[in-house]
């Protein structure tokens, strides 16, 4: 069986997990065995739908809605031992990032993160990783019984077909060490890794307060925003912002960057974009090297016909 | 209060990735190295801040690696550490690498351990976890504040969509990212007293890898920019939607 971990963000299960499912059901059929669900908490959604994805059985543990590192893992490894999980699949997304290595100990699994494609299993199993900020990929080999792979968001894209799942729902309990003393919501913030569309802008914006042409171009493409390093650096833009090497690494389907030279660090988080659009005035920029296409030209011009001309043909 | 950095080794942010023996190794030829970015700016400058605040906690600094590692360990004492360990064994498979972190930190009596929220070669994200596992500690990940009231560590972490401030008595495990701190450069005095600070090497504990590296590929190459005069943007647009397909 192939256990699939679905992120469950206040009751809603999120695109990249809906990416992880599809493909661990499609890892399920490489190795002629089914998939199965696991979600925490209780969600607002009808689970059975996510047979549509191409698993079988949904369990729910209901009950225990403050994440925790620690406990989760414990529920999560318990599930693929009941189950006897021969893969366990997680998204590459903040919990993921928590919960894969600790599970991955837990069952003596070895894990490879950060997965692009489907894994190679004609000679044992092999998974295509991204690795060097998006630079290179690696292929990892997995040598334990167990394997786990966690996928990274906008890498696979969901299949919906048909089905309904059969949905398992047990109460669980966690203890947990970590106390939550508040939650904080950034306003508006569309989660960048998860964005298919992503406008970013750099330092050729020369200040904070010429961001609203920035954010009406992203408002009308419903694209998240980003950043360059200076930009975050001189608090003109929220950290969570910025990407590149040292900051988020993306991949959406199109990367609008204005007024972003394209330093080796920023391309490193950007580069696995599918399509990159440059606008930058000096037409010796090296990130048009790096774009599929460009305007040379001022942003403060070009950046409101743009968003006009979006409006127009939408 | 004892802390433990988790330090990496990782060539520079401008170095050129190319790969060796048919694909199958980095090839490091010419390649500067330095401490894996998020270890060095956010986990050990916040470790050197919280020195800095009471003279009595303590740094540590681990590095699981070749004898190559050592000039990145002396570089992260002149920053501030006050000793350095490096468990000399050469792999990329991060389990082995949490193993012996974990051994390590066993009879070491850590209050902290800090890790980076990855290495910028491996994007893995994977070891503070599993040190953390391994230890059967709490861990809280990709942190972007923390202070200690006592023993209680205070912790902002990144959520969906936000943060969360979190309250977990130690002993804990914390990866680190941006916000924690700001990067510092190492100063003389600092350099000078790196080296002699105490560095011991300690030898690995078995351990089978879980993962092996098979081999490495480059992305396919972009087939060059179309460019679109910034007169006639409404063509941008058709290319965007008829070619590219992507609006
Ligand atoms: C270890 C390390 C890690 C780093 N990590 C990152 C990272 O993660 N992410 C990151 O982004 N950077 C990172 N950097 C910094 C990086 O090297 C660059 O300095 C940075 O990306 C430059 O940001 P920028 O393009 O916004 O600014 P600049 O390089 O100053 O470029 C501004 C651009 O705007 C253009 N411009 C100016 N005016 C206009 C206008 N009116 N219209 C159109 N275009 C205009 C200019 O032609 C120029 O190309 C890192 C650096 C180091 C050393």
């Amino acid at each position: 069986m192939v256990l699939i971990y679905l992120d469950n963000i206040n009751g809603a299960i999120k695109k990249s997990s809906l990416e992880a499912l599809s493909y661990g059901a499609a890892v399920a059929k490489q190795l002629g065995t089914d998939a199965q669900a696991l979600v925490i908490g209780d969600v607002s959604s009808d689970l059975s739908a996510l047979g549509q994805y191409g698993v079988s059985k949904v369990h729910q543990l209901s009950g225990v809605n403050e994440f925790d590192a620690q406990g989760f893992a414990r529920l999560v490894a318990d599930k693929a031992t009941e189950g006897n999980a021969s893969v366990v699949v997680f998204s590459h997304s903040l919990s993921g990032k928590a919960l894969a290595p600790r599970v991955s100990v837990r069952l003596k699994a070895g894990l490879v993160t950060g997965a692009v494609a489907l894994p190679d299993t004609s000679n044992g199993f092999v998974v295509k990783k991204s690795v060097f900020s998006g630079k290179a990929f690696a292929n990892v080999r997995i040598n334990s019984a167990i394997k786990i792979v966690s996928l990274n968001p906008n890498a696979f894209t969901a299949v919906l077909g048909a089905g309904s799942a059969e949905v398992v729902t047990t109460a669980a309990t966690i203890s947990s060490n970590v106390k939550i003393a508040s939650v904080s919501k950034s306003s508006g913030a569309r989660t960048l890794t998860e964005s298919e569309i992503v406008v970013s802008a750099g330092r050729g914006m020369k200040g904070p307060e010429n961001w609203g042409m920035i954010e009406e171009l992203a408002d009308v493409l419903n694209a998240g925003l980003a950043c360059s390093r200076p930009v975050a650096d001189a608090h003109w833009r929220p950290h969570h912002e910025h990407v590149g090497q040292t900051g988020v690494a993306i991949a959406p389907n199109l990367y609008i960057a204005v007024g972003i030279s394209g330093a080796i660090q920023h391309l490193a988080g950007v580069n696995r974009s599918k399509t990159i659009v440059v606008i930058n005035k000096d037409p010796e920029a090296p990130f048009f090297k790096a774009a599929d296409y460009g305007i040379v030209g001022d942003a403060f011009e070009v950046i409101p016909k743009l968003t006009a001309a979006l409006k127009a043909g939408s | 209060m004892k802390i433990l950095v988790c330090i990496s080794k990782t060539p520079d942010t401008t170095a050129k990735i190319a790969f060796t023996d048919n694909n199958t190794k980095f090839d490091t030829n010419g390649v500067q190295w330095i401490i894996n970015p998020y270890d060095e700016w956010y986990a050990l400058v916040r470790a050197i801040e919280l020195k800095e605040a009471d003279a009595s906690n303590s740094i540590h600094l681990i590095s699981v690696g070749g004898s190559d590692a050592e000039p990145i360990l002396r570089k992260a004492l002149a920053l501030g550490g006050d000793e350095a360990i490096r468990v000399n064994i050469d792999i990329d498979d991060s389990y082995t690498i949490a193993t012996q972190i974990a051994e390590v930190a066993k009879s070491g009596g850590y209050d902290l351990i800090l890790t980076g929220k990855e290495t910028i070669d491996h994007n893995g994200s994977t070891l503070g976890g599993m040190v953390a596992e391994l230890l059967n500690l709490p861990y809280i990940s990709l942190a972007t504040k923390l202070d200690m009231n006592g023993s209680i560590a205070h912790v902002t972490r990144e959520i969906d969509g936000g943060q969360e401030l979190d309250e977990v008595a130690t002993p804990v495990v914390i990866s680190a990212q941006k916000g924690m701190a700001e990067a510092r450069i190492p100063n003389m005095r600092g350099i000078m007293a790196a080296r002699t600070k105490p560095l011991s090497v300690v030898e690995p504990v078995a351990c089978d890898a879980l993962t092996s590296t098979v081999s490495f590929e480059m992305p396919p190459a972009k087939a060059g920019v179309k460019l679109v005069d910034a007169e006639n943007v409404a063509e941008l647009v058709r290319l965007l939607k008829e070619e590219a397909k992507v609006v």
